[in-house]
């Protein structure tokens, strides 16, 4: 069952072919044999996944068993669970266990899915390979010379390893679509507002979004399904309905309008990756599809935008790790100036202590409109590209990433690693819901092809996705590890 | 050199929900430390706020009520700076769009006159928790109870000449939000708060000298004295040849001075940017002014009908609108007792006074406002006459009786207007005192008069204080200048 | 603009976190070149663009105001550093 979709899996659950408990037992079994080697989890949940299982059994006994009962499911360690460890990758919250779960990880557990635990990520979903993690870094399940991107990458790499069917990741950056191209993967950024924050912990939050990780898009629509809605804990999620998202996605693409933005098949852009993309487009013209080549103008200027508002934000929303009510707190302070300083020093990382100082330095006096105020002036016409071209097409395609997973410890410069999120972060300052398919290899390792739409656009982009994967069988890939008790 | 003084006040109020500004706990005061403190307001990882309708509404009122320009929008920042009791490393405040614009303060002066006070804005922001310094081995304990009370800071124009106008300013302040239940107004407990920028400049002179900013102080008081000490340190600095610093002060109330604070810091850098937990808040036209219909009359325009329609003085008027629960005491008494001015002297003479000797509001005063109605009535209509009314009023205060009718019925207290018998008192009182004749035949005419009080004290005796004075007077004055 | 060392010293004290003079170093540049790349934003001409804080032009919701919270001061204080009679506990603070 390990290399099962969600959808498969749900529907053996429904025929009784298997039992959650049996299920999670061999999964829980398979993560305690392979993932000292992947390292995609921090927290095993093992004895709360079994009795959540058994909770899921009996309610599929009594005839009260919905799509999600008893399908086991990870999460990434940026959401609040209660009684288990959350640690955001850091050493910082290393000790801390969440007094609540967060909405969506209560709305999962409504839904009677069993989390098997908490997936690897980069600290406080600061990176886009995994490697900041306090936890060490993840291997990519297809290759374990490579990153499995980031920051969702522990969640990504325990789906392709065949930990778990899907996962929640967050994406503020690219952090979903990114380690799902690099897995091999499906992975949806829904549009901002559209899954409530409440309990994820904050990285950016005008830009912080969680969304499901997956192996299908029909896997994907499952999960939004449970996990979409407005709430009231959250001023920024949207109090809008929430349709059934399985429901268009069988839905003909005839007459589909794609677009191609120019600035996503730039220089940068590796052959195999460009090779993929264009066969998949090829594949999009033959259900029918037209394509048209689009311009997004500001593309430059969406990573610079982005490093100025994410870091400024997150200088802010990381104030609270002060060492005094929760979290790491250094030993015998002098005063409570050294308090605070020793322990964001010896809590927080490399790369996030980086950001904190970017975003503290651009916010102060005397540089505020220069950076802050101007990149958010920027920020709204990188949303008025995007608005202008779905004036012209329904959704957007490229590359998810510009290569494939890049070796572990390959990207030494930080400004180097930033780029790589080219193609994903313009979506995150425009607020959009993205989704990556995989569509074929580049060498031997995934590559994603990125599908964008407009806002709320949600349930076009897996029906556009689905019909893809109706069509191709790249998402039934496994990588080589997954063959084991085959 | 003469100098002039000139002030400006940021006032601090809380405001009086029942939830915090961002969450769902009480704030309710004197809980057990952090009793009142969730997650929101411990600033844990993940949680977010959300705002409370009642915040904005009682904002919205204020700027109402000051008549202040009420923008359409409002956004919420943060600022950032780490402090023991401010849990999540930054304040969300509001910096650059506040909920309340430009608006005006009527204040009153001793002298009778008014002034008026520009308010510059004010803004709604979250209060921050309390640290405790009692004897933790040597640590400092984090309450964070009122971390996420509702403030509304106020900030004035740099409007007031002297420490009496800022104390008069502070007090219209406190008088207009009790008036509009948007705040109890409770100094003792913090629920408004002072900081006070001052700086003097030669008289006659345009531009402001360098302020100096003194924090938290909290009470009317202690507003004058700080100001008064603050004023004499400038000009004694600067007469020596000194500069005044633009910095942070500290009143403290027992050695009545202000002390630097923070001197050895740099200068704060905010970092203020707009919250992204918090989206703007956009007013409907409609809900202001259905605000708007809904302000109670407040203290400035009860003055001025208190002056023009009831007649009374500008200081009767000051005096009686100056807190919404004397206002009403004394519109109820008038309307019992159907004479503003009786009801004036009455509420702000008997009634203030033993209020004040026995330290109670008005609030709790032991005669309601009924009673003393009731009373008041009775002088009118000569049921009673003003001594025995005074003790009709007391007997009220001790609890003796439930109306004064009541009282001036088992005290037998009516006034006796009976011609033939106050006469008869008047023929016995002349007939047992033949000394007391015999000097008053013997006096000047124009002395005679004051000699009559003692014929009148000695009626007014044998009536046990019950007739009435004036045909007393009158009659004894008729006796005995007819022996003359 | 260039960053100078003296900006990196002050944010990190700003941010509260200790630096030692070898990390400041190291910061000084890995910071100057982000700084540069951000810099690239200065060719965007945007004059009389509004500043854009959320992808969405939604609007504050308000909470009926409404106690919904009961004490859990036990629950929050478990992941706490230091406590005392239910006060958090930091070096003391001179004001």
């Amino acid at each position: 069952m390990h290399d099962k979709t969600l959808t498969e899996i749900s529907q053996a659950l429904a025929a009784g072919t298997i039992s959650s408990r049996e299920l999670t037992q061999d999964l829980l079994g398979r993560i305690d044999r392979h993932d000292k080697t992947i390292n995609s989890f921090i927290t095993v949940t093992a004895d709360q996944a079994l009795s959540a299982a058994d909770a899921a059994d009996q309610a599929r006994a009594n005839g009260q068993a919905g799509p999600l009962t008893g399908v086991p499911l990870a999460l990434k360690d940026i959401f609040c669970t209660k009684d288990v460890r959350t640690s955001c990758g850091s050493r910082m919250l290393d000790n801390f266990v969440a007094p609540y779960d967060a909405s969506v990880v209560e709305k999962l557990k409504a839904a009677g899915s069993v989390s098997l635990g908490k997936t690897n990520m980069d600290e406080f979903a600061m990176g886009s390979s995994n490697e900041s993690s306090f936890y060490g870094a993840v291997k990519n399940p297809w290759d374990l010379n490579a990153v499995p991107g980031g920051s969702s990458g522990g969640s990504a790499a325990a789906i392709a390893a065949g930990f778990v069917p899907a996962a929640l990741g967050t994406d503020t950056g690219g952090s979903i679509r990114q380690p799902a191209a690099f897995c091999g993967i499906t992975g949806l950024k829904p549009t901002y507002g559209r899954v409530s924050r409440y309990g994820m912990i904050a990285y950016a939050s005008s830009l912080d979004q969680g969304g499901p990780m997956a192996r299908s898009a029909e896997d994907c629509a499952h999960l939004l399904n449970a996990i979409a809605g407005h709430d009231v804990r959250d001023s920024t999620s949207v109090a809008r309905g929430v349709p059934d998202y399985t429901e268009e996605l069988t839905a003909p693409l005839s007459g589909l309008k794609i677009g191609l933005p120019r600035e996503y098949f730039g220089d940068g852009l590796d052959s195999g990756v460009r090779q993929a993309i264009d066969e998949a487009i090829k594949v999009y013209e033959s259900l029918g599809a037209s394509v048209r080549e689009v311009s997004l103008p500001h593309t430059q200027y969406a990573i610079p935008a982005y490093y100025v508002i994410a870091p400024a934000e997150a200088s802010s929303n990381l104030s609270r790790y002060d060492g005094v009510r929760f979290g790491h707190r250094c030993d015998n302070p002098l005063d409570l100036i050294d308090l605070y300083k020793r322990s964001r020093a010896e809590g927080f990382g490399e790369e996030v202590k980086r950001r904190i100082l970017i975003g503290t330095h651009t916010l102060s006096e005397g540089f505020f409109d220069a950076y802050y105020k101007k990149a958010q002036q920027v920020r709204r016409l990188i949303r008025q590209d995007f608005l202008d071209a779905f004036e012209e097409v329904d959704v957007l395609m490229g590359p998810a990433a510009p290569t494939p997973a890049f070796d572990l410890g390959a990207q030494k410069d930080p400004v180097s690693m930033y780029l790589q999120d080219i193609y994903t972060i313009a979506v995150n300052l425009a607020g959009i819901p993205g989704i990556s398919v995989p569509a074929g290899f580049s060498g031997q390792r995934p590559v994603g092809l990125q599908i964008l739409g407009t806002h709320f656009a949600e349930t076009r982009l897996l029906n556009v996705a689905h019909q893809f994967q109706q069509a191709t069988d790249w998402h039934t890939k496994r990588p080589a590890m997954t063959e084991e008790n085959r | 050199m003469e100098w002039e003084t000139v002030i400006g006040l940021e006032v601090h109020v809380q405001l009086a929900t029942r939830s915090k500004i961002f969450s769902g706990s009480s704030t309710a005061f004197g809980a057990e430390p952090n009793t009142q403190a969730n997650a929101v307001d411990l600033g844990l990882p993940g949680v977010l706020p959300v705002l409370n309708e009642q915040a904005v509404a009682m904002a919205l009122k204020f700027g109402l009520g000051i008549h202040a320009d009420i923008p359409e929008v409002s956004v919420f920042d943060r600022k950032n700076y780490f402090y023991a009791d401010l849990p999540k490393g930054y304040q969300t405040s509001q910096m650059y769009h506040p909920i309340v614009g430009a608006g005006e303060v009527e204040i009153l002066l001793d002298d009778g006159t008014s002034k008026i006070i520009r308010v510059h804005h004010a803004h709604l922001e979250e209060d921050a928790g309390k640290s405790l310094h009692e004897d933790f081995h040597g640590m400092t304990g984090i309450d964070l109870n009122r971390a996420g009370t509702p403030l509304l800071e106020i900030v004035s124009e740099p409007d007031m000449r002297s420490a009496k106008e800022a104390a008069a300013y502070l007090k219209a302040i406190h008088s207009i939000v009790t008036y509009l239940g948007i705040s109890d107004g409770n100094m003792a407990e913090g629920s408004m708060r002072c900081d006070v920028n001052v700086s003097v400049r030669p008289k006659g002179q345009e531009a402001f000298g360098t302020r100096a900013e003194i924090k938290n102080v909290n009470s009317f008081r202690f507003v004058e004295r700080a100001i008064a000490y603050e004023v004499e340190r400038q000009v004694e600095l600067i007469e020596d040849g000194g500069k005044v610093v633009q910095e942070t002060r500290l009143y403290d109330p027992e050695a009545d001075e202000t002390r630097s604070m923070r001197t050895k810091e740099e200068a704060n850098d905010y970092r203020y940017f707009p919250c992204p937990d918090l989206l703007p808040v956009v007013l409907d036209c409609a809900y202001v002014d259905h605000l708007r219909e809904s302000l109670p009359e407040l203290p400035a325009e009860k003055r001025a009908r208190f002056q023009d329609e009831l007649g009374l003085s500008a200081y009767d008027a000051g005096v009686l609108s100056a807190s919404r629960e004397m206002a009403e005491y004394f519109e109820q008494v008038k309307d019992l007792c159907g004479d503003a001015k009786q009801a004036a002297n009455w509420v702000q003479g008997e009634l203030s006074g033993a209020l004040n000797r026995d330290g109670l509001d008005i609030s709790d005063s032991p005669v309601s406002a009924e009673q003393l109605g009731g009373l008041i009535k009775r002088v009118i209509d000569s049921t009673i006459n003003g001594k025995a009314a005074k003790q009709v009023f007391q007997a009220l205060w001790n609890g003796e009786g439930d109306s004064a009718d009541q009282i001036i019925e088992t005290k037998g207290l009516k006034q006796v207007t009976d011609t033939g018998a106050i006469e008869a008192m008047v023929d016995q009182v002349i007939s047992e005192s033949p000394a007391q004749v015999a000097q008053y035949r013997d006096a000047e005419p124009d002395k005679r008069g004051k000699m009559i009080g003692y014929f009148v004290g000695q009626v007014m005796k044998a009536s046990r204080g019950t007739a009435n004075p004036q045909q007393v007077n009158g009659l004894l004055k008729e006796k005995l200048d007819a022996l003359c | 603009m260039a960053l100078e060392h003296a900006e990196v010293l002050r944010a990190a004290h700003l941010a509260r976190i200790d630096l030692s003079e070898n990390d400041a170093a190291h910061y000084h540049d890995d910071l100057g070149r982000i700084l540069e790349m951000v810099d690239q934003l200065q060719a965007v001409d945007t004059e009389g663009v509004a500043p854009l804080a959320h992808p969405l032009d939604a609007t504050q919701r308000l909470r009926a105001d409404e106690v919904t919270e009961t004490d859990q001061r036990d629950d929050f204080q478990r992941c706490a550093p230091q406590v005392e009679n239910g006060l958090y506990l930091v070096p003391r603070v001179v004001e």
